[in-house]
């Protein structure tokens, strides 16, 4: 084979939207789920877990006919329970056994699980056992968890409010200096309600037992293989050794499936004691009750400003409802202690006081979802910089633009460093655009023709691809972050990368072959990435917390970087020139300037078959493994959003959604552009539809897709994406994470669009979901409001005007009062 | 404790399969469990989502609403049988690739089938027909954006 004369490879394979290789095989419908492995194995019993009705109490018994293959609490002898360690003095753990011992903590916790031959023989026998729970007085919200005299959801000891497991403080030292000289304070509370990944996968798992070795291999849904299989290991006391944990194909995950399912211990000891396979596949009804919740929340702000905007101190007092128990590895810490560190985002506060409190109730247990607390976070400062430019009379953009952070790097009052990015051009890029005085015109158009359209904006910051610090900062027993990857030639040419991060839908097994063949001088379509199992990969953290291109990725690069050099002496061997002379590309060495060249694999195959030839020095095989432990990098954006609301149904239409995004260097585009549309319709979901609803019993109610209400096309706007590309020296690529941010922007945004076009009816919208009904009764008592206001003023006229309005009557629009304004 | 069985004649995609089920058993999980075709996906098993959506006697229909035994002799097609061999795709599969219409992967073989059962009834729908048809499925990864792209691009392929 000879080398072409000229190379129609591009130079770069980073920054091209080549397609996924991970598409043909799950487009023919190849693709191996759980539940395929599942159904493959026609030897394997089948798992379901009977899961408590009641919300507290104590366990009296289970039981089930003799038939029934019953497995109990009773049954786990020697299983630990699950109580992950956060080294701060205001944290109170929350053990969690693998099913309930004596006493019941929320609606669907398992209190056993049976196993049939059948799943439908399974499903026979979880109906006909029997359990006794006695009831307790629940505790279903944050006021009634720490009241004085509070059950107790578990016996603490609490140093503070009862119930109470985070407790974290911190006030800057210049803070009420500055509250004491700015000129206004903006009071607001925000809140978010209860919300589910919901990926459209549930969880399932397969165990299997290999006589021979006595391993078992475990399949599992799960974006965390290695911790997985620690934390399954360290329960059980077995061997981490005994135990391969593999996630094939995963069906998405958004941080519902990085936590460590009870119900994988049961699984594991049972098939291990039983010496059988056992298969268990979630119902989406399970997955709704007990497979990890997320971001119920309230915030109290008040931002101090001076009078030309500038934000110059912020009080915060956050509460996060963190369900029953604390999730391992990342503890039910991180989304009070997320909001606490973070809540500042893309502004330039001076000073900062903040307390951030997780409450445990007895509910389902809380872990992270995509964005974590950042929507919140961000709906609470997108909110508080619009109610703020309304009580000044200063207009949403410029106060933005006051407050944005331009020097970077910039360091935030909790000590985090905000590398290279650009909110002010993102902020700028999105208002021209939109073209806002256009959109002005048209908003009071509409107004005088009765109809309500609005336009609002969010922006943030993205704390993406963190390390060890980070995580060592919230004083967490585990702390996550590096990522190695071992990055070998075989003697054909090809090229395998063997990752620790574990992805479930994001495309890395493309993007990181575009990484490497960059580096190498190969096509991508040569590279093998080897990811999500225990036995084929190095230990590491998996995919969460948009990290797997940044961290992966830069390991990836610094691996290729390693090797090139390599490559480079022994082809410079093979063509008899100085190795600086040697260009890596198109799968060829060349000769700078001259015809000679040689193939890749060539180089590979002396590398490991004719060592004896290779230059002095250089070691057989051709190889090279690399770990990066970044600081972390972030990527910002601004979203903007047009909506119309129809008061008389409290309808919101979405008109239009603009995302200016900044994630630095795009590996693959149309990669990143998914994963933001992706993002922003879970926002616009938050923002205006899905909602975890419990009764007064702590039942929940929303247990099924029609209840929850994900969007489906019919509810999604087209979004429109620009890019912005910030180099930043923080990340080994260059590339930022892009995972999170769709999500964290979309609600803060979509909830402004609204406060702006109800604005003339006196309307703030600060809870998410902003429902129908929801926006119904807000107008419905800002009419009150008004009447009162005038009946008031002037009793006569109220005479004539006794008539409350109903949540369904067209309001009558009153002059603007500002929500939270002067009088 | 299993319940009797009956025995039962699919065709799928052209193969007849001569299977034994519980009367009881979805159609969905006899294509899975039975004639070992598990491109067809289970996301709620309520006929919510869609992710089970096949085609029976060419028209779109939920695999996990119908008993395996109401298709006795029915005609099924799954994600399986839409590519006309190993080589080739199905223009709705080689668009859904060209405009990155997957993520997970988990809602896809869905919502080829549902496209493919729409566009074989109407091959030039009108956007809001397509937007319309497509809202049956739910998917949780793309923001459905690509989705409706590749169903375009591939309406178009198929009219060529
Ligand atoms: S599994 Fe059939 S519609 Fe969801
Ligand atoms: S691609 Fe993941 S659910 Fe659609």
């Amino acid at each position: 084979m000879s080398a072409p004369a000229t190379s129609t490879e591009p130079m770069n394979w980073v920054g091209q939207s080549i397609r996924r290789v991970e598409d043909p095989a799950i487009l023919r419908g190849w693709g191996s789920y759980v539940a395929d492995i599942a159904a493959r194995d026609r030897a394997c019993h089948y798992a379901v877990f009977v899961r408590s009705p009641i919300a507290a109490g104590r366990l009296v018994s289970v039981t089930a006919p003799a038939h029934v293959t019953l497995v109990t609490a009773q049954d786990l002898a020697g299983v630990a329970q699950v109580s992950p360690v956060l080294h701060r003095p205001d944290y109170v753990p929350a053990p969690m056994p693998a099913l309930a011992i004596d006493v019941v903590r929320f609606v669907g916790e398992p209190v056993a699980m049976v196993l049939g031959r059948t799943p439908a023989e399974a499903e026979d026998a979880a109906e006909l056992v029997d359990v006794q729970i006695e009831p307790h007085d629940p505790v279903l919200t944050v006021r009634q968890a720490t009241a004085p005299d509070a059950p107790l959801v578990h016996p603490g000891p609490f140093p503070g409010e009862p119930n109470t497991v985070i407790d974290a403080r911190l006030t800057t030292p210049g803070f009420e200096d500055a509250v004491a000289a700015a000129e206004h304070h903006v009071h607001l509370t925000v809140e978010s309600a209860r919300q589910s990944a919901m990926p459209m996968e549930a969880r399932a798992s397969h165990v299997g037992i290999d006589r021979a070795s006595g391993r078992i291999t475990l399949h599992t849904t799960t974006q965390m293989p290695h911790v997985i299989r620690t934390g399954i290991c360290d329960t059980l006391g077995i061997s981490e050794d005994l135990l391969r944990v593999v996630a094939p194909d995963v069906g998405g995950a958004f941080g519902a499936k990085m936590s460590l399912a009870r119900e994988d211990l049961v699984l594991v000891h049972t098939a291990r004691r039983l010496g059988r396979s056992i298969a268990w596949v979630e119902t989406r009804e399970e997955n709704f009750l007990a497979s990890w919740h997320s971001r119920e929340q309230e915030y109290q702000l008040t931002g101090s400003f001076t009078a030309n905007g500038e934000l110059v101190a912020l009080r915060a007092d956050l509460v996060a409802d963190v369900g029953a128990y604390s999730c391992y590895p990342v503890t039910f810490g991180v989304e009070p202690l997320m909001a606490f560190a973070e809540l500042p985002g893309p502004y330039a506060v001076g000073e900062y006081s903040v307390r951030s409190r997780g409450v445990i109730t007895n509910k389902c247990p809380i872990a992270p979802y995509r964005g974590v607390s950042r929507p919140v976070q961000t709906l609470a400062m997108e909110r508080l910089m619009d109610t703020a430019a309304a009580q000044l009379g200063l207009d949403p953009v410029q106060i933005r633009q006051t407050n944005l952070i331009r020097d970077y790097p910039h360091t935030t009052p909790t000590g985090m460093v905000i590398d290279p990015s650009s909110h002010l051009e993102a902020l700028a890029t999105a208002t021209q655009t939109i073209d806002v005085p256009a959109f002005r015109e048209r908003q009071a158009a509409a107004r005088a023709a009765g109809r309500y359209l609005g336009l609002g904006f969010s922006c943030f910051a993205e704390r993406t691809g963190y390390g060890v610090p980070v995580f060592a900062a919230r004083s967490m027993g585990i702390t996550p972050g590096y990522e190695k990857v071992d990055l070998a030639f075989d003697p054909s040419g090809n090229v395998v990368l063997r990752i620790g991060a574990s992805p479930h839908g994001q495309g890395l097994r493309t993007t990181l072959a575009q990484v490497v063949a960059d580096e190498l001088g190969v096509d991508p379509a040569v590279v093998r990435v080897v990811h999500s199992d225990t036995d084929a990969t190095p230990y590491g953290w998996g995919s969460f917390g948009s990290r797997a291109m940044v961290i992966a990725g830069g390991a990836a690069r610094m691996a290729g970087a390693a090797l090139r050099p390599r490559m480079e002496r022994i082809a410079a061997e093979l063509l008899e020139c100085a190795p600086e002379d040697v260009e890596l590309r198109g799968g060829w060495a060349r000769v700078r300037g001259a015809g000679a060249a040689v193939s890749i694999a060539d180089i590979a195959r002396t590398a490991y078959h004719r060592s004896h030839t290779l230059p002095e020095g250089e070691q057989a095989g051709l190889e090279q493994s690399a770990l990066y432990n970044p600081l972390g990098t972030f990527s910002n954006a601004v979203h903007a959003v047009e909506v119309e609301v129809d008061p008389a149904t409290g309808e919101v239409t979405i008109g239009r959604f603009l995302v200016v995004e900044d994630a630095g260097v795009l590996v693959n585009p149309a990669i990143v552009d998914g994963q933001i549309h992706g993002g922003v319709v879970q926002g616009i979901a938050n923002a205006l539809l899905e909602e975890l609803i419990y009764d007064e019993r702590g039942v929940l109610v929303t247990t099924s897709l029609m209840d929850f209400l994900p969007p489906t096309l019919a509810e999604v706007p087209r979004i429109e994406i620009e890019h912005l590309y910030t180099a930043s020296d923080f990340t080994v690529t260059g590339a930022k994470g892009v995972g999170e941010g769709g999500l964290i922007g979309a609600p803060a945004a979509v909830l402004n669009a609204i406060t702006d076009a109800l604005t003339p009816l006196g309307i703030a919208v600060n809870r998410m979901p902003a429902t129908p009904a929801r926006i119904r009764e807000e107008i419905r008592r800002a009419t009150e409001r008004s009447q009162e206001h005038r009946q008031g003023r002037s009793p006569a006229a109220a005479a004539g005007s006794a008539t409350t309005a109903s949540a369904e009557s067209v309001p009558t629009p009153t002059p603007a009062t500002v929500p939270g304004g002067k009088p | 404790m299993t319940s009797p069985t009956v025995p039962l004649r699919l065709f799928v995609n052209g193969d007849r399969h001569e299977i034994q089920v519980e009367p009881r058993k979805t159609l969905a999980d006899a294509l899975r469990e039975d004639c070992g075709l598990t491109g067809t996906h289970l996301g709620c098993e309520h006929g919510v989502c869609g992710a089970c959506t096949i085609l029976v006697d060419g028209k779109p229909a939920r695999a996990c609403l119908m008993f395996a035994v109401q298709c006795e002799g029915m005609s099924i097609r799954t994600v399986e049988g839409l590519a006309p061999d190993d080589e080739t795709l199905h223009p709705l599969q080689q668009a859904f690739w060209d405009n990155h219409g997957l993520q997970c992967g988990f809602c896809t073989p869905g919502f080829l089938m549902l496209a493919a059962g729409v566009l074989e009834e109407n091959p030039e729908p009108t956007e809001e027909e397509l937007v319309e048809a497509l809202s049956s499925n739910l998917c949780r990864c793309t923001g459905y954006q690509n989705i409706l792209k590749a169903t375009q691009c591939a309406a178009e392929a198929m009219r060529e």
